[in-house]
């Protein structure tokens, strides 16, 4: 059973060390980081970054990518908005603002699938068609004002745990879940392992494909919710650079860019790890010039040594 | 005439683990000589023409060239001691000039550094009409030819200073014309001293430019003729194996009902009016040449390449096959040439793959019942004697015989019942295709239908009932296999008539 676990958790493993490694570090150099309400807000913080990086996983997996994802946070978050300011119940608001991540996603997947694009080209058109719709949408203004009701969403607290923060946990449960146990995450890994033996197997690539595409705009819209409700305002230059931070969570955290390998776990420490860098950078009061700095050259650091490892080990 | 040969190769041995591709082969060269090499796919001439290029490094045996002992380890030292080669898939970019083809990496400059275009396209311009070929330096080498694309590669290999050209189906893509204004430049390149190592499995053409012929079977050397001193018959019969020995367990099964049958299949270019049945407990071979339509054909039935015409009835019911999936669902499984692009999922486990085309019948609502798939896989590998560490090893650290297994495996968890097998001991030892074979025949006991496709004539001999001959998209020949021989399968493929 343990020779099993660390089969397969190896790699996610290793990442969870770099993570606490990286949290000793900060607990030594600054008193505040290690409070309860500081880790609160660590991962809080990391929330949407972290839902947005479920997406990618899966889209990665699949040997693709998707640099839209930001976008569609934006122009998901403006319709929602509008939706709620026209006096919508919540629900109904949220439905809308999920339905048009999905929307765009499918959009992607079907560009992908059927228009044969690679999946670099249609997602970074999309990046900018969706961001040109939000502002299009908005006049380049944001929509701010909502009701107490919809801002619990990211505001409210079950057990003083946040309410963006039980949502992350749900939505991990979730994918991990379907990636490791349903038909869906089975055929997810084939894709992305070879797509002509799981073609030849019977796979229905195109659909599958598409439908991985619109999970990970569905859970653009879902972040897209968190952070209008957490802002109390949705503006339309939401989300700029979001896709890098998914990109490099999913990646630190151990999913292959050649497709076929990764996990949600792995993902999800990976965001941890940019969280915590943030962060702690800002406690220790570090320029925001430099955390870019820092922050890029993590990423290139982790992808190395991952790279260095997997070399060794074939 | 001992001056005169410029390399000698001796007792070469190659082995690939679990294979002995070259088995103590000889090979000599003669200056101003075109020496043609000869046999079979997987004869072993690829991986002779590998070390003498130095793409791979000989196990055992010694090598001479121009008088001196050498390894060879890496194409540029190849390149060095004046050995070309020009590959059937050529390595020109096809948006720079021909000039600049010829000698790319070695760009000729001036005095600032800057390339200069007009020494490099009068020093190509110079060697083409060496050759006295009508081909322009200036033009960019995406606007010629097949045949002037080769003779840029000839003329990039001159530019080197080749002594040696080894030349690897060079007719392949060419018409008639092109052929014989290649012999033409093969000729004066011969009377510029350049020997040619000539790989092909056409006949006549090497009656029309070989010198010598050395024939290669099984990585065997079977001997070294002139080439006016011997006959097509005479060649035919050195390049296939006649001793069938009990590697082929063959068992007699009893034939039963048709279970597919195909009419008037067209697919444009590739496949000619295909007619032909399979019955439960057979095992039909196909046999041509690579490129004859055999594998486009497994392509076609299995749902991959769209077809113009034609029907496919199964099971006494005609269906359109328009997918894999269909063609799973109607109880088809195909076992592809090659397993690890196109057979398997190298990253995902042993247990995955088995499961992949039926994983629906292991799962309701969409979630995966672990303990079915594990069952099943188990049963799978205890069937068939896959030996794994456990049921999540990757597939990718499995030999090519257990592969082999995962595959076969795959398909009978799906329930097929028409498997059509393409180049199934491909890579594969000697004992799991024995393996292999037994596993064959349990099926056909069981009422299955088995298409092999095989370039292999004594493996098709060995285990088929009947044997369907492909040439150039069209079925041209049927033999009962007790009633044939593998010279006559290959006169049929290779096209020669009637033989004396």
């Amino acid at each position: 059973m343990r020779k099993d676990f660390l089969h397969h958790y190896g790699r996610q493993f290793g990442t969870l060390i770099g993570l606490v490694f990286l949290v000793i570090i900060l607990w030594i150099l600054t008193p505040h980081f290690m409070t309860i309400s500081n880790l609160l807000n660590v991962v809080q913080q990391t929330s949407i970054n972290a839902i947005i990086a479920v997406g990618l996983t899966f889209v990665i997996i699949t040997a693709g990518i998707d640099l839209s994802v930001g976008s569609i946070l934006a122009f998901s978050g403006v319709v929602l908005a509008s939706v709620l300011n026209a006096g919508m119940p919540v629900p109904i608001a949220m439905l809308t603002g999920l339905g048009v991540g999905l929307l765009c996603g499918i959009v992607n997947g079907l560009l992908i699938s059927y228009g044969r694009l690679p999946p670099f080209i249609s997602t970074l058109g999309l990046m900018s068609v969706a961001r040109g719709a939000a502002l299009l949408y908005t006049h380049g203004r944001p929509i701010s004002g909502f009701t107490n009701s919809f801002r619990y969403l990211a505001t409210g607290e079950i057990l003083h745990i946040p309410m963006p923060v039980i949502i992350m946990v749900i939505v991990y449960l979730f994918a991990h879940f379907v990636l490791t146990r349903t038909i869906f995450g089975r055929y997810t890994y084939a894709i992305g392992g070879n797509e002509e033996a799981a073609t030849l197997s019977g796979v229905n690539v195109k659909f599958y494909k598409t439908m991985v595409y619109g999970l990970c705009g569905l859970l653009s819209g879902l972040a897209a919710i968190i952070l209008t409700a957490r802002l109390n305002s949705a503006q339309p230059i939401a989300g700029f650079m979001y896709e890098l931070d998914a990109i490099a969570a999913t990646v630190i955290g151990g999913t292959s860019l050649m497709g076929g390998e990764g996990r949600v776990t792995g993902t999800l420490i990976g965001a941890l790890i940019m969280g915590v860098i943030r962060n702690g950078l800002n406690l220790l009061g570090v320029s925001s010039f430099v955390q870019q700095t820092v922050i890029g050259s993590v990423i290139i650091i982790a992808v190395l040594i991952d790279m260095t490892l997997k070399r060794q080990r074939i | 005439m001992e001056n005169n040969i410029i390399l000698k190769m001796e007792h070469i041995f190659k082995t690939f683990p679990g294979v002995v591709a070259l088995d103590d082969v000889h090979f000599e060269l003669r200056r101003e000589e075109v020496h043609v090499l000869l046999g079979e796919n997987g004869a072993g001439k690829s991986t002779l023409v590998k070390i003498l290029s130095g793409t791979y490094q000989k196990t055992s045996g010694q090598m001479t060239i121009f008088g001196q002992e050498i390894d060879i380890h890496n194409p540029k030292q190849a390149q060095e001691l004046g050995i070309g080669i020009i590959y059937q898939e050529f390595n020109l970019i096809p948006k720079l000039s021909v000039g600049e083809n010829i000698f790319l990496g070695r760009e000729q400059t001036n005095h600032f550094g800057v390339i200069d275009q007009k020494k490099i396209l009068t020093g190509a311009q110079k060697i083409l009409s060496d050759l006295g070929v009508d081909v322009n330096a200036r033009h960019l080498v995406k606007d010629l030819g097949v045949a002037q694309q080769q003779i840029v590669e000839v003329a990039k290999a001159l530019s080197l200073d080749a002594k040696i050209l080894i030349m690897d189906e060079p007719t392949s893509a060419l018409t008639d014309r092109e052929i014989t204004e290649l012999f033409t430049t093969i000729r004066s390149l011969k009377n510029k001293g350049v020997a040619i190592i000539y790989i092909s499995h056409r006949l006549e053409e090497l009656f029309e430019i070989g010198d010598r012929v050395t024939v290669l079977r099984d990585g065997k050397y079977l001997g070294t003729q002139n080439i006016c001193d011997i006959s097509k018959p005479e060649l035919i019969r050195m390049m296939v194996n006649r001793e069938l020995k009990a590697q082929f367990p063959k068992q007699k099964s009893t034939i039963g009902e048709e279970i597919l049958r195909v009419e008037h299949l067209n697919r444009s270019e590739v496949l000619k009016d295909i007619n032909f049945s399979v019955h439960r407990g057979e095992i039909l071979g196909i046999a041509g040449l690579l490129g004859s339509g055999r594998t486009e054909l497994a392509r076609a039935i299995f749902g991959i390449d769209k077809i113009n015409s034609g029907r496919i009835i199964i099971k006494g019911k005609r269906h359109k096959i328009r997918s894999p999936r269909n063609a799973i669902n109607l109880g088809i499984g195909f076992l592809t040439e090659d397993r690890k692009t196109q057979g398997l999922i190298m990253q995902l486990s042993l247990k995955n793959n088995i499961s992949l085309p039926s994983v629906e019948r292991f799962s309701s609502f969409g979630i995966i019942n672990n303990g079915a798939e594990d069952q099943a896989a188990k049963r799978y590998v205890k069937e068939l004697r896959i030996k794994t560490p456990d049921l999540n090893q990757k597939v990718m650290f499995l030999s090519g015989g257990n592969q082999q297994k995962v595959v076969l495996s795959k398909w009978l968890c799906s329930k097929a019942d028409i498997f059509i097998f393409d180049e199934p001991t491909r890579g594969i030892d000697v004992a799991s295709r024995v393996e292999i074979y037994q596993l064959m025949n349990r099926l056909t006991a069981e009422g299955v239908a088995i298409i092999m496709i095989s370039s292999e004539l004594s493996e098709i001999l060995g285990m088929c009932n009947r044997i369907l001959v492909m040439r150039q998209g069209e079925i041209i020949s049927e033999f009962l296999a007790e009633e044939t021989t593998q010279e006559k399968i290959l006169q049929s493929a290779l096209g020669v008539s009637a033989v004396a």
